[in-house]
């Protein structure tokens, strides 16, 4: 027990060492740091948020609207399959999570699930007596478009957000329809608050040109089309107008938008692919002299007359446009439309100065507690309180290493953690040095007390770290944000100390027995 | 070499045993009077938890609050609450949750910032929609339970049920006066109070351990000892370690709460009167509770042969059986 073998001993201080070289960047600039020759590491501990200054948003993807979404187009999807199969039906509309229609005559039942069943096989039906069938998505689909959205919003946030120039943007999936987006550096994240609010979902359609505003505004709208409002009420504009349902092209077609002018104005250009010039072309060829919108999020923003056929695949986008505006709607279409409205359910924002202010009271508080526990220690145990105190200043070390490579974040509950454990890593040694004191006591060698205080302490601290470790873990598990932060440093405090209070302790007080040969223990 | 300046040369004698039913008391009145206070009073839930929305922003000039609160509340988002603080420039603003769901909390950022116009430095913003609050308190609640039900399990697993019980009430006494002193000064309860309070359970257990263990201990030691006299004689004898551990700690926990900042306060409160409670709890609920819930093994049961059934979970289970075994 009081013996070392020699690659133990080696062991050890390798460890001792390494840490204290991985901490080293730490106590640096980055500018110092970035000049440090090679062979030296140059990782410093990355900040949360809080520290740093930046912004954390949570969204949440409206899955919701996705599957009514889908609703709404399998009931087109199937008015169409049954005009074609020549079925008589009445009351089709889509319901919460089905569609539900009434077949005239009943016996046409089968027809139509075969035609349906063709372009999605992944509906439940379900038919009663009277003739009404319902149509309702398998929970899987359900899942699966579900999950899509998710992973498309999470892509097109990124793209917008790197059309922004914003660098280092962490953005991830959190939970089951959620985005987790850090912006460092943003401590105020209005202009991508507005950026990601928006849909941008672009759409090509024709003005009917029989139906009245007004009829439509009222409630009559001729089937097959939509009543859309205008983006912006101008004079001697329509306040609203009767589209097509049918979508001409489409944003997902454009492979670039650009803000630029026209007669002084901003504009968007925009430049499709080759599928959505073609048809772009065809629609504009056959619609000469009537009037087409561009809708973008249900809100028609212009209804130009297509004067010529426009062949060349290539447009503007004219509108009251700011210089501000045209640019971001350009940005939004190269990024893409989100599958779903997304909406901030949480945001955290800190300036670069609150941050500074809070890294400095967090390193004053905790160097302020570790000082006390040092002189505490020396007041209480003497060299052994120095031995402990030595461990204490590895068990840092060794921590702040392991932070920085783990890539763990260092937050401001993340900084109370590591004062908190420094104030519990002793516990260790106070549970050794009492264990030792009770030996002396009770009357036994030196050589035997050590002996019998480390090794009677051992059971005990262990089970009073685990304990610590649970807590830990379940805050880690459970908790959000600060308290994963907290969960962090507090867990991997502990079982450094484990490892410094027993064996860096241990280490020294053998050194020191070997050494001086002393004949009593000066605790 | 140099020696301890302080040194506790004798083990106290300190009757826990004759306090236990002053300690029973006190503790019974605590219990009930958290519960009851959180019951009327309720916590004083941070934006964390309420959601809502809280800015804290530094006016060029010195804040004129008056002129702000006339400015904010013309703007039709319920009540607004600003509060200086820190420097004189240095002012919170609080905004009550608004109804109508996630997007109406932004909106009302927006307007805020609008109406204090440009030149104010947002130092920071906080805005917390309604469905992340309640979620929070839930995943809380669930992880407060879940680790005292881990704690003790996992004491039952290294001593017997008995301890685990011992430990897990005691435990269960702390957390629950935690929220109660919370809810009696009306505290801001927050995410890291929250924090704090799984770390009480954390540090509170360990102290209650440590007794546990040097109770085991002298049980397999005097196995005839009145086991009143046993406590008692396990808790002087480990009281020095107790006294020792909880100034370290509370030495840290101090240096947070005077020089960790405006964050750290409710958290620093919190582990501060963790740390006293908790290690009351050790002494006055935890060790004489065992009185009555005896463990087996105890008193009158001394004829038991050598490797009692207490012994042998403990053995199976403990890294280094010698440190135990080779004891007595």
């Amino acid at each position: 027990m009081l013996y070392f073998q020699t690659w133990k001993i080696a062991l050890i201080l390798a460890v001792c060492a390494l840490g204290v070289i991985f901490t080293l960047p730490n106590a640096f600039t980055t500018q110092t740091v970035e000049n440090w020759p090679s062979f030296l590491p140059r990782h410093q501990v990355s900040l949360g948020l809080d520290l740093r200054g930046g912004s954390y948003l949570l969204l949440e993807v409206d899955t919701a609207s996705v599957e009514r979404d889908r609703l709404n187009s399998l009931v087109d999807e199937l008015r169409t399959a049954m005009i074609a199969n020549h079925v008589g039906y009445t009351n089709l509309g889509a319901a919460a999570d089905h569609v539900a229609v009434k077949l005239t005559d009943a016996s046409k039942y089968q027809e139509v699930h075969d035609a349906v069943a063709k372009f999605d096989p992944d509906l439940q039906f379900a038919s009663a007596s009277d003739g009404t069938i319902t149509l309702k998505p398998t929970p899987e689909a359900v899942q699966a478009r579900q999950r899509s959205a998710v992973d498309q919003s999470i892509e097109i946030v990124r793209r917008r957000i790197d059309e922004t120039g914003t660098r280092e943007a962490t953005i991830q999936r959190e939970g089951d329809k959620r985005i987790l987006v850090e912006l460092p550096g943003i401590s105020n994240p209005e202009r991508v608050k507005a950026l990601l609010g928006k849909t941008a979902r672009l759409t090509f359609q024709m003005v009917d040109p029989n139906a009245s505003a007004d009829e439509a505004r009222a409630g009559r709208v001729p089937p097959g089309d939509e009543f859309l409002s205008a983006a912006e009420t101008r004079p001697g504009l329509p306040t609203g107008y009767v589209l097509r349902r049918r979508v001409l092209v489409s944003g997902d077609m454009l492979t670039d938008a650009q803000p630029t002018f026209q007669e002084n104005e901003p504009v968007v250009s925009f430049k499709f692919d080759s599928v959505g010039a073609r048809r772009f072309a065809e629609a504009t060829k056959e619609n000469v002299g009537k009037l087409f919108a561009i809708v973008l999020d249900n809100k028609v923003i212009s209804a130009p007359v297509i004067r010529e056929p426009i062949l060349g695949g290539q447009g503007v986008i004219s509108g009251s446009f700011t210089v501000q505006s045209a640019s971001d709607l350009a940005l939004l279409l190269r990024a893409g439309a989100l599958p779903a409205p997304l909406t901030v359910i949480e945001e955290r924002s800190v300036g670069p100065d609150l941050g500074a202010d809070s890294i400095r009271e967090g390193t004053t508080a905790s160097i302020v507690g570790v000082a006390l526990v040092v002189v505490f220690m020396v007041v209480f145990y003497g060299l052994f309180g120095l031995f402990a105190d030595v461990a204490l200043f590895f068990n840092l070390c060794i921590m702040m290493a392991a932070l920085t490579l783990l890539g763990a974040t260092l937050t401001l509950p993340g900084i109370a953690g590591i004062a908190l454990t420094m104030g519990m890593a002793v516990d260790a040694n106070v549970l050794i040095y009492e264990r030792i004191r009770e030996e002396v006591r009770g009357g036994r060698s030196l050589i035997s007390s050590l002996q019998a205080g480390f090794e009677r302490a051992f059971g005990t601290i262990l089970d009073s770290h685990v304990t610590t470790l649970v807590a830990g873990a379940l805050m880690f598990w459970l908790g959000s944000g600060p308290v994963k932060g907290f969960a962090v440093t507090l867990s991997l405090g502990v079982l450094t100390s484990l490892f410094s209070a027993i064996l860096v302790t241990r280490l020294q007080i053998v050194t020191w027995l070997r050494r001086f040969k002393p004949k009593v223990i000066p605790i | 070499m140099f020696r301890p300046l302080i040194v506790i040369r004798r083990i106290p004698n300190i009757d826990f045993m004759g306090l236990r039913m002053f300690g029973f008391a006190l503790s019974a009145i605590m219990t009930i009077g958290s519960i009851v206070v959180f019951a009327v009073n309720g916590l004083n839930y941070g934006i964390d938890f309420s959601g809502g929305i809280v800015i804290e922003a530094r006016t060029p000039q010195p804040a004129d609050l008056s002129a702000m609160r006339t400015k904010l509340d013309s703007l039709g988002i319920g009540q607004v609450a600003l509060q200086g603080f820190g420097g004189p420039s240095d002012v919170m603003i609080r905004v009550q949750r608004q109804p109508g769901g996630d997007q109406a909390q932004e909106n009302a950022v927006t307007k805020v910032k609008q109406a204090l116009g440009p030149g104010v430095d947002y130092r920071s913003t906080n805005v917390v929609g309604p469905t992340i609050g309640a979620e929070l308190i839930r995943a809380g609640t669930i992880a407060t339970i879940l680790a005292l039900v881990a704690i003790a399990i996992y004491v039952w697993f290294r001593f017997e049920w008995q301890f685990g019980i011992g430990a897990m009430l005691s435990t269960l006494h702390d957390t629950i006066t935690t929220v109660g002193l919370f809810s009696l000064l009306q505290i801001e309860f927050n995410l890291t109070t929250l924090a704090a309070i799984l770390t009480i359970a954390g540090y509170s257990i360990n102290d209650t351990v440590v007794i546990y263990d040097r109770v085991r201990e002298t049980m397999r030691r005097y196995k005839t000892m009145d086991f009143s006299t046993l406590i008692n004689k396990s808790l002087n004898e480990t009281l020095s370690r107790t006294i020792l551990t909880v100034s370290t700690t509370a030495l840290a926990v101090l240096s947070l709460f005077f020089f960790g900042g405006q964050v750290l306060h409710g958290f620093s409160i919190a582990m501060l009167w963790g740390i006293v409670v908790g290690t009351y709890s050790s002494l006055f609920i935890a060790a004489p509770m065992l009185y009555y819930i005896r463990p087996k093994g105890v008193h009158g049961r001394g004829g038991e042969p050598a490797p009692s059934p207490s012994a042998a979970p403990d053995a199976s289970s403990n890294p280094s059986p010698g440190a135990k075994t080779g004891a007595s």
